[in-house]
């Protein structure tokens, strides 16, 4: 078992990497053979699937398809604060 | 096809109660440089649009305006909560709130409801592009509008990420442009209408 991480902390990592993917997947939609923004992709898309497993193993997920990765034994999809409420993010 | 993701593009977190900006700041929901018009301007003109690159662009900007639609709205539901009825009087918020209480809808500051007249789908890669970009430069006022209005860093700090999206959203529809200009007749970039002169046959 992995030492729980700092919620915050790892949320924050999660919107900086989510960030990085969002504005690189343009940038390749105009600029489809450019190997170094292809190569940040790679490396950013990378971070942010580990991460939001991490997440949601430890605070519930984000995202449907790490909602098999908390270990809950019901269904905690709608358990936590939505985005746009005090202490969502 | 789309997937929810629990969290928003860029944090919002605003502690004081603002009616009063909150009505200036709904324009970016439902107004007619807004984050709604947005996301359907893009979204509707995709589908009869023929080069790759740029089907891309407008179905991954079209789904970014959403995320934006998103933080625009939390921002006016955080400024909005805990209003009083006290402060609804003050603050000219109760001509909204008699329709519409504290949930959100989507309309102009004027009060002006949400139009699909707000935007164009022309059909015509060149015209589409321009009326995008111009879309992108107008929202950037608007936002430049409303940082003219507060100092709050709670309230600037989503709002210049907004700010900042549309410039590289500019910039990334300047490119759409150059990519389908480079398809079409160099010395007569009208000659023909590619989403209409020439259809290709998908064989299926």
């Amino acid at each position: 078992m992995s030492e729980c991480p700092n919620r915050k902390e790892l949320f924050h990592h999660i919107n900086e990497v989510s960030f990085a993917v969002d504005d690189i997947k343009l940038y390749l939609d105009t600029h489809p053979c450019d190997d170094e923004a292809l190569e940040c992709f790679e490396e950013y898309s990378q971070l942010r699937n580990e991460a939001l497993k991490e997440y949601a193993k430890h605070f519930g997920p984000l995202t449907v398809d790490t909602a098999v990765c908390s270990e809950a034994d019901k269904w905690n999809w709608i358990q936590d604060p939505w985005p746009w409420q005090e202490g969502g993010c | 096809m789309w997937l929810y993701e629990k969290r928003l593009q860029y944090p919002v977190k605003i502690s004081e109660t603002n009616p009063k900006l909150a009505q200036v700041i709904i324009s970016q929901f439902g107004g007619p440089d807004g984050e709604l018009a947005a996301s359907m301007r893009y979204l509707s003109q995709r589908y009869t649009m023929p080069y790759n690159e740029v089907t891309g662009i407008l179905t991954d900007i079209g789904t970014e305006e959403l995320a934006h639609m998103e933080i625009v709205c939390a921002i006016v539901h955080q400024l909005t909560r805990d209003l009083t009825p006290e402060q609804l009087k003050a603050s000219g918020f109760d001509k909204y709130y008699v329709d519409h209480t504290l949930a959100l809808w989507p309309q102009a500051a004027s009060g002006a409801p949400w139009t699909a007249t707000y935007f164009q789908s022309k059909g015509d890669p060149i015209t589409d592009l321009h009326e995008n970009m111009a879309a992108e430069q107008k929202a950037r006022t608007t936002y430049d509008n409303i940082l003219r209005l507060t100092n709050d860093p709670e309230i600037c700090d989503p709002i210049r990420f907004l700010r900042q999206r549309e410039i590289v959203h500019y910039q990334r529809f300047g490119e759409s442009l150059r990519i389908v200009q480079e398809h079409l007749d160099s010395k007569n970039f009208y000659a023909i209408n590619p989403e209409f002169d020439v259809r290709q046959d998908c064989g299926c």
